[in-house]
């Protein structure tokens, strides 16, 4: 296991102030989950679900309240990997915001040469070879390189947000939405670079995002998000296909796919249950088609999921809920064109 | 994918008003600059000047009055040369008033910095101090530090000082933690910068020109606070002259020798009213959305400035209820023309649904705005076409009519409601006045129909959340309340800019739903915008591909989707990833689309094409007729039947 995840939680607020206690928002609640190397997880949950609070805690940009990340079985909390380097030195990030990751006063020359010169501790002369090699590996021109931001398309920056991340030559790049600013056409070439990217470099990627079609595109196993939850884990190539977690299912009727009449938005409209006041049971009991009385007592653990006879797969899958979809392939599966 | 990168066209560098030529064009502002350099070089030049001492004072020649042989400007009550004690009080008041304005900008700047940056407690202690200073009126503080330090012009600097502190420190914190928050911070630590590092290499760049403008507009008011100290003899310390003291002595003879007090008086205005007229031009300069013209006004419709106009609808569109016919949208800033609507044609029945699909970019957003003459001016204008609305011309009807069609039978929901919803008015006020606009209801009426239109578009507890605030509402509420707005005056037509694409997939679906419904029941037209083929297909009967400005396909939804006849729709289909196709390979589409200021001739999809030839470079490529079904394309050689996968 190159990454482990354990029981992280994150709580904001909840400080004194003079009147009392702050309330208490629970952005990630018990996250458990583990990456090999050379692999990608793929994250996927709607707006506010916890996504980049957790990708924020794996590179060392924010805190976990409790819980812990252990890198290659070394715990990060002190911010250090186990060789003693700081941890941005193994592990990167990629912003969903490729403009406003770049500072618009400085050069991309000045911004890619940073980490090459705190954490790498490289000289003048190295730099330029590194650089020369990064602007290649994300299909720039060398020209680029006295370039300021606003001079570049969304895709042009986006690559150079890439460039930074691997300008420290790091072993796990953590990717929070970083398609999710691009038109279509610059999409697939950014997701096309990154999978060359994670083949030559052997890279290890967890890849954040809204859009399903996308995370199953790049995954190899895939965590579904709900309410700063996991609900269900499973392998890339099959969860998609036999959804467990009626939360899955939901997300997979509501994803348009082309050539197809077939979402059914939910009869009432959802809101999540209140992060201040999180409900003791499923956050998803309230908008569950199987929801029953045990779903509102208490939280759902993950679980392994009962194996599918016909599935060699399934084993790896885990579900948190206490009534999942059964096997009904027809209606939850996506549609095959 | 390097093909991709050797083709993308570098982004055309804008060709803005230059920093200089900005300023110039700002008469006021040079008008003060060119007086401030003649008052500084002058006095300057003091000591160079063939002057009388300023602090000998010779009695016999008192109270001289000004224009007289030896003394230009008179003499004082001591018979000191006034030209010269002018001369030298100016160099000492602007050398104090400039000093103060260093140390206030040093001093309060570093607070900001370090408050905005630190944030937390740091940022509560810091700026708890800082507002007890700012809760002394402003004088009263200054004469408590010179009463503490004794009066001198010294103290005086620090007084003025560390009175105009707050005035920095706030508003750089204000700057500072807007910055300390953004994602370029966070990559600057990601890259291992120290806190020291990321505040004096990232930050400050950023911040420094809001100290210039703070500086630029401060100067000014210190260099009057100077002078009011030393006019109530707290500041210089005679004989030493000072603009302040000379007002303050010349005061007790204003009946006497009027010119005294006057003469001081008139440089200290000079002064003042140059700073702060060259201020405010900085301010200006550096303000970037001065540069860019946006806080120019737009005008209340899009200028049309059409060569020939046809009379009629064409008369394939003579019954529809919109259509548009050869419209050309453009922008011209500084020598530019961005052509970003050129010739497009689209018709639009009752209860049709009609898709306009394309990159951003493509012009999809300014032909609906072309519509309801929303494009801004000045630098948008309409050059060309006929916008049919039953027939008649939208581009020429009267402003008046345009604006009872607007919201009332044209509507248009866009893709972030925050943009059109008021922050500080509940929403249920704003459904009512949406409806008030258009139609005249009691008070009574304007809130039951604004309660019915809540619940039509599904807001639970509509009652209760009619005083609610936008800011209180999700993303996918607040576009209810939009799409409830839109609804209020039973609109024909519904314009949906990418309505749902800053939404959750679960509140899209929803709201894919309550459109598919609405239309029904009530008859309405819809032109939805978006990028998603997927969201097409979800809810349009045909749809329209647009590419750097023109449609380059249209015709029934599931027919262009299935089988595709441009290469550019073909592509774009094939680049998005699709659910339950985890192998295929991603066809991407090298290049970007060209800038729409230096289109290509002939097909503008050429560069990016593979089934390119040197015929598709020259001349223009029609949008011809496919089929009977209304299919057309603008390819010369289109994807025929069976020709899926050569694309
Ligand atoms: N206010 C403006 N000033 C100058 N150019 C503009 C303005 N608004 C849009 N444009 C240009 O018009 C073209 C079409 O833009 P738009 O209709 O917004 O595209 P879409 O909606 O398809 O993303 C673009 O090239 C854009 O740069
Ligand atoms: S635990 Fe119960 S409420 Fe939650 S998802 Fe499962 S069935 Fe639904
Ligand atoms: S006209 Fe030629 S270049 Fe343009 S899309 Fe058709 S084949 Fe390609
Ligand atoms: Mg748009």
């Amino acid at each position: 296991m190159l990454l482990e995840v354990e029981n992280l939680t994150r709580q904001f607020g909840g400080g004194r102030t003079l009147t009392g206690r702050r309330p208490v928002v629970h952005a990630v609640s018990d996250i458990s989950l583990s990456i090999d190397e050379g692999r990608t997880l793929g994250v996927v949950g709607e707006s506010g679900c916890g996504k980049s609070t957790f990708a924020r805690m794996l590179v060392g940009l924010d805190q976990p309240t409790s819980g812990s990340i252990r890198l290659a079985g070394h715990d990060i909390r002190g911010g250090r990997s186990a060789d003693g380097r700081p941890l941005s030195a193994t592990v990167q990030y990629v912003f969903q915001d490729p403009v406003s990751s770049l500072n618009p006063r400085k050069t991309i020359r000045q911004t890619l040469t940073a980490p090459m010169r705190h954490l790498l501790k490289m000289d003048a002369g190295q730099r330029e070879r590194r650089l020369d090699e990064l602007m290649d590996a994300v299909n720039l021109r060398p020209e680029f390189l006295d370039r300021y931001p606003h001079e570049f398309s969304g895709g042009q920056a986006q690559r150079i947000g890439i460039a930074r991340a691997l300008a420290a030559e790091p072993r796990i790049l953590v990717l929070d939405e970083p398609v999710s600013a691009l038109d279509v056409s610059v999409q697939a070439q950014v997701l096309n670079l990154l999978a060359d990217l994670k083949r030559e470099l052997g890279l290890t990627y967890v890849f954040i995002s809204h859009d399903l079609s996308v995370i199953e595109s790049i995954s190899d196993e895939i965590a579904v998000m709900y309410f700063g939850r996991v609900v269900e884990t499973g392998p890339g190539s099959t969860m998609f296909h036999r959804p467990r977690h009626p939360y899955t299912g939901l997300l997979l009727r509501s994803a348009p796919v082309p050539g197809q009449r077939r979402i059914h938005g939910e009869p009432k409209p959802a809101e999540l249950p209140n992060p201040f006041d999180p409900p003791p049971g499923c956050a998803f009991a309230a908008r569950c088609e199987n929801a029953r009385d045990d779903c509102r007592a208490s939280v759902p653990p993950l679980d392994i999921a009962t194996p599918d006879a016909a599935d060699p797969e399934s084993g790896k899958a885990h579900v948190a809920c206490y009534h999942p979809l059964a096997e009904k392939p027809d209606k939850n599966a996506p549609p095959t064109p | 994918m390097t093909a991709a990168a050797a083709t993308a066209k570098e982004p055309p560098r804008a060709r803005r008003p230059g920093a200089w030529a900005l300023f110039a064009n700002n008469r006021l502002a040079a008008a003060g600059l060119v007086i401030l350099v003649a008052i500084v070089l002058v006095a300057l030049a003091a000591p160079l000047l063939p002057l009388p001492p300023p602090d000998i004072t010779d009695p016999a020649n008192r109270l001289i009055r000004p224009l007289q042989e030896g003394h230009l400007l008179g003499t004082d009550q001591l018979g000191r040369d006034l030209l010269s004690r002018l001369l030298y009080g100016t160099r000492m008041s602007l050398a104090v008033g400039v000093s103060a304005t260093l140390v206030a900008a040093l001093i309060g700047s570093l607070l900001g910095l370090i408050a905005g940056y630190a944030g937390g407690r740091t940022d509560n202690v810091l700026m708890r101090g800082i507002d007890m200073l700012m809760a002394f009126p402003y004088i009263l503080l200054a004469l408590a530090i010179v009463a503490v330090l004794g009066p001198g012009l010294m103290n005086a600097l620090y007084a003025i000082a560390v009175v105009n502190i707050p005035f920095f420190a706030r508003n750089i914190r204000g700057i500072t933690l807007g910055l300390a928050r953004r994602e370029f911070v966070d990559a600057a630590r990601l890259s291992g910068k120290s806190n020291v590092a990321i505040l004096g290499t990232e930050i400050l760049p950023n911040v420094l020109p809001t100290i210039v403008i703070t500086m630029s507009t401060t100067v000014g008011w210190m260099i009057l606070e100077t002078a009011g100290l030393s006019f109530l003899g707290l500041g210089a310390q005679p004989p030493q002259a000072d603009l302040g003291s000379m007002l303050g002595e010349g005061r007790k003879l204003l009946f006497n020798a009027p010119h005294v007090s006057i003469i001081p008086g008139v440089m200290i205005f000079a002064i003042v009213m140059s700073i702060n007229l060259v201020g405010d031009g900085i301010r200006d300069l550096l303000d970037p959305r001065l540069r860019s013209g946006a806080l120019a006004r737009p005008a209340a419709r899009t200028a049309v400035n059409r060569e020939s106009v046809a009379d009629a609808p064409r008369e394939e569109n003579a019954n529809a209820l919109l259509a548009l016919e050869g419209l050309n949208t453009r922008f011209e800033v500084g020598d530019e023309i961005y052509h970003a609507v050129n010739e497009v044609d689209l018709k639009l029945n009752a209860e049709d649904c009609l898709g306009v699909v394309g990159e951003s970019g493509s012009g999809k957003s300014v032909t609906a705005m072309s519509i309801l003459g929303l494009v801004p001016t000045p630098a948008g204008r309409i050059v060309g076409g006929r916008v049919n609305f039953h027939g008649d011309d939208l581009l020429s009807v009267p402003l008046e009519r345009l604006r009872t069609l607007r919201g009332g039978a044209i509507a248009c929901i866009f893709q972030d409601p925050l943009s059109s919803l008021h922050p500080l008015f509940p929403v249920g006020e704003q459904v009512a006045e949406a409806i008030r606009a258009h139609q005249p209801l009691s008070k009574e009426e304007v809130r039951q129909r604004t309660l019915e239109l809540l619940q039509l578009v599904q807001i639970p507890n509509a009652e209760q959340r009619l005083s609610a605030y936008p800011h209180e509402l999700s993303g996918g509420m607040r576009q209810r309340v939009c799409i409830a707005m839109a609804l209020a005056n039973d609109p024909e037509v519904v314009i949906a800019d990418e309505p749902t694409t800053a939404l959750d997939v679960t509140v899209q679906a929803q709201m894919l739903r309550l459109l598919n419904r609405l239309r029904r029941e009530r008859n309405a037209a819809v032109l939805f915008i978006t990028h998603d083929f997927g969201v097409v297909s979800e809810i349009c009967d045909r749809v329209a591909v647009m590419y750097a400005g023109r449609i380059v396909e249209t015709g029934p939804a599931e027919d262009v989707i299935h089988a595709p006849a441009h290469p550019y729709t073909r592509k774009l289909i094939d680049c998005v990833p699709v659910l339950g196709e985890q192998d295929r390979q991603l066809d991407a589409i090298p290049g970007l689309p060209p800038a729409v200021n230096r289109l290509p001739e002939g097909c503008a999809f050429a560069d990016r094409c593979d089934r390119a030839r040197d015929d598709c470079r020259v001349g223009n490529v029609e949008l011809a007729a496919l089929n009977k079904e209304g299919r057309a394309v603008r390819c010369l050689y289109p994807l025929v039947e069976g020709a899926e996968g050569s694309g």
